[in-house]
Order: C-alpha cells, then structure tokens, then sequence
C-alpha cells in the first residue's frame, strides 16, 4: 500500500529540501507539506522539520494548534524530528532569553558558548555548522539500518539538547564535549543533524525512515 | 574525530547557465548549472555555492527554478548569493530550497538587512559575504578594507573590524574573498583569512586565488578556514573534489572522505 508521509509546515524556513528527499527516497509515497490537522493525522508516518529561532518556532506551533497534533502522532505512528523539531520537545531550551518548549521529553537545550575549544585547545567555531559524525548508541535501531557507525551527518545550530533519561540516547556526536545528536524512543526518532542535507548517510536513513513499522 | 572541514565547488550563474567556463571531459553540457552540481555532489563536495550574477530582473525567475532543480536532486547544503537585497529576495530562494543565503553589497549599505534577516530566518542560513582588499603599504602593519563593486569600489570599512560587526549583526557564516587573489591562482590571502577567523566565533569560509592543492590545505592550516571555496580549479577538470579530500587528509586535516 501506497505510504503517506505529512511534513508539518509551520511557516519557518525551508521545507523544500525535507520533502524533495522524501520524494527522492521514496518514489511511490505520497509526501504532503501541512499544518493541517487532520492531513497530518491521517498521514502513516509524520516528519516535524524546523529551523530558526527556538521561540518562533514554538510560538508559530502552537499559534497554528500543532502542539495538540504532535501530541497526538507521536502516540501512533512512525514520527521524525529534525533538528529545531528535535529541540522543540524538549521541556525547555536557553535560546532567546528562555523558552519553555512542547515537554515531550523530559531535557534541556543549551547553548554551546562561544569559548569551546577542541582537546588541543583550538577554539571551535559556533554555530557547529558542518560534517560531523555520530557514534550509534542504539545501534540495532532500524533507522541506523546500513549506515556505518561514525558517518558523518550535516549540522547546523549553536544549541544542543541534553535529556533527563540517558536510555533515550541513539546517537552522540564530539564538539568540544560529548553531546546527543539522536534520540529514539518507540515509534519517535528525532536528530539535531539535517538528514536531508546528508548526501548518502542520510538518504538512506530517510529510506529506513520510510519504511519503518515504529518498532524500535 | 570531530567536524570537519569542508570544500565547497562555486558556481557563477549567469540566467541560467554557468559562466566561467566549465569543462569536464564527459560532461554533456557544460553550462548547466544542475548537471555540475550533481557531478559535484557524486565527487563528494560539502557544500555547493551558486552565485547568482544575473542581472534582469526576467533572468531572476530562471534562477528560482535553477535552485529548485538544483534542490530537488542534491542533497547536501546549498548556499546562494547574488543580488540579494531584501527580505523577499532571500525567502523566496529558501522557498525554492536553498539553505543559507549570501549578502553581499546590501549589507554594506544597510547593516540592519543583516540583523533583520537573521531575526527573520535565522543565523544559520546567513552568510556575509565580504570582499576583501589589502590596502596597508609594504612595510606597515596589514589592514584590509572592504569593497563592492566586484572590488572596484572602496568603502573605507575595515574588513576585520566589518566582519565581527555583521557577527555581532546575526550573521552565522562570513565568505572571505580576497580582492587582490581573485583569480590569480597564487593562493588564499592567508593574513586576511586567520586575522578574521581568530576575531569571529562563526564560520570562516576562505575564498580567491585557489590554484592548486596545497593552496585549499593551506587555507585550513594557515589561514585558520573553516571551509575553503574554488571554482576554477574543479570547473577545468584539474583536480576532483575527492582528489582534494583526499590531498587535504594527508595533510592531517579531518575530512568527511
């Protein structure tokens, strides 16, 4: 049966790329840009993009009531967060003076401060904007299914998000310290890198994402 | 392990088609700015950088559907520049699936665009592009000034000190070219380069000059770059973006290979 994948649109940056992927990978899905409700609910699996700043996000979410959507999808169905999505299921992020998130996941988002340096004390520039790789924590995740542990995956933000339940962790990433690029919980995967800027690694988990039941 | 460094191949884009020549040897057709892109994507580069100089304001439309195309078909980062002066101008190039936007001359005219911009879409999706030449006589401590213009106009503005303004501005990302290098394949101007990377916390991307392998390592080492860029060396088939990976790796500098 022909698969349904919404990319929810809340008016912030460019989604474009997010759904051209889908289409790439995914040649025979149906892949809907909404902020539509119902739209996104009936869709068999969900994507939750964002880029940009934290309380714009959060605001514009749930100003269009996609609090209340997200809530609901991530009860039932295969659901990916990406990046600024990732960050904004958190309990509360430090960006713009402080804002309290969607509470989806019991975590912080922090800033990575602007005097980060590597072990031989070079200063390590920020945003963290570039190719880094990610060690697999959960590695017999479906989603990580033919990707090589260590493969490098696009990053682009100058905050991090950091979880209460260290279970949660899928994927960790080197930046000046060690820091959660990738948590999964059941039928939710989210990750702080843009896998639709990822060339081949992250085509591919795309594709997995596709094709993936929810069960972890 | 860590981030690494990134390559990014730039193409100038004249409605539509790659200007600057281009020559592969098995390439069909030398000007499409799509097709490069994808050889560029396949030869591993990290970024792509599409520099629009279209002038025409019915020129503009065809580089809408370029960046969509070019969009829909390689996914990795994509940066486009050129003639942008408004907020419009920069969503309706995100709209067509760009990822970072470069300002150039209206920055320089209006540093507030920048900070608007910023406040609008975000850091992470804007570059300052500035255009850099020396302007201190032998002998004297090096100073730099911007121009606009393609490097014809002075500003009076001091590069270093331009830089960490459009920083403190919003700007995520700062493209260097070197005014004097540009073109003459001799190497970055690696002073200019690591005087503005060592006073910014974003992102340097090094530009102008690149004529060989040793010039984009040095760029990194030396010049302090985040990223380096070239265009010539890649468009005339003298080196691959690999080959460039792979030279740049056994320097000891992390690359995604």
């Amino acid at each position: 049966m022909k698969t349904t994948v919404a990319v929810i649109d809340y008016g912030m940056g460019n989604l474009h790329s997010a759904s051209k992927a889908l289409e790439h990978v995914a040649p025979d899905a149906t892949v809907v840009v909404t902020a539509d409700s119902d739209t996104i609910l009936a869709a068999d699996r969900v994507v939750f993009p964002g880029v940009g700043a934290i309380r714009d996000c959060v605001g514009e979410i749930r100003r269009l009531g996609l609090d209340q959507v997200v809530a609901e999808a991530i009860q039932q169905k295969p659901f990916l967060a990406i990046c600024v999505g990732m960050q904004s299921m958190m309990s509360h992020s430090e960006e713009n003076d402080g804002v309290d998130c969607l509470d989806m996941f019991d975590g912080n988002v922090s800033f990575f401060g602007e005097a980060l340096t590597d072990t031989n004390g070079q200063l390590l520039k920020v945003p963290h904007m570039g190719w880094n790789q990610v060690s697999q924590v959960q590695a017999k995740h479906p989603l990580w299914k033919g990707i090589d542990d260590n493969s490098r995956f696009y990053f682009v933000h100058s905050y991090y998000v950091s979880v209460k339940d260290p279970t949660l962790v899928a994927g960790q990433c080197e930046y000046g310290f060690p820091f959660t690029s990738v948590i999964a919980k059941d039928n939710i995967f989210a990750v702080q890198f843009h896998p639709e800027k990822s060339q081949h690694a992250g085509l591919k988990l795309l594709g997995n994402f596709m094709n993936w039941d929810g069960q972890s | 392990m860590g981030l690494a460094k990134r390559i990014i191949p730039c193409l100038d884009v004249d409605n539509g088609r790659v200007v600057k020549g281009v020559q592969f040897v098995d390439i069909r057709d030398a000007g499409d700015p799509v097709e490069i892109a994808r050889r560029y994507d396949e030869q591993g580069a990290d970024e792509i950088t599409f520099l629009d100089i279209t002038a025409t304001h019915e020129g503009r439309a065809t580089t809408v559907k370029t960046v969509e195309k070019m969009a829909s078909e390689v996914f990795i980062p994509l940066t486009v520049g050129g003639g942008i002066r408004e907020l419009e101008d920069i969503r309706r190039m995100l709209n067509a699936g760009a990822d970072k936007i470069a300002i150039n001359s209206a920055a320089v005219f209006n540093p507030e665009f920048v900070g608007e911009a910023a406040a609008k879409f975000g850091s992470q999706c804007i570059v300052v592009a500035i255009d850099a030449k020396c302007v201190s006589a032998e002998g004297e401590v090096p100073r730099w000034e911007i121009f606009t213009h393609g490097g014809r106009k002075p500003t009076g503005i001091d590069a270093v000190e331009w830089a960490k303004k459009m920083v403190a501005y919003g700007a995520g990302e700062i493209l260097l070219t070197s005014m004097d290098r540009d073109g003459t394949k001799n190497g970055f101007d690696l002073d200019v380069t690591s005087a503005i990377s060592e006073s910014v916390h974003v992102p340097i991307i090094a530009s102008g000059g690149v004529g060989n392998l040793q010039h984009l390592a040095d760029g990194v080492t030396k010049g302090k770059a985040d990223a380096v860029l070239a265009a010539s060396i890649f468009h005339f088939g003298e080196y691959t973006v690999q080959e460039a990976k792979q030279f740049m790796a056994g320097q000891g500098i992390e690359m995604r290979l």
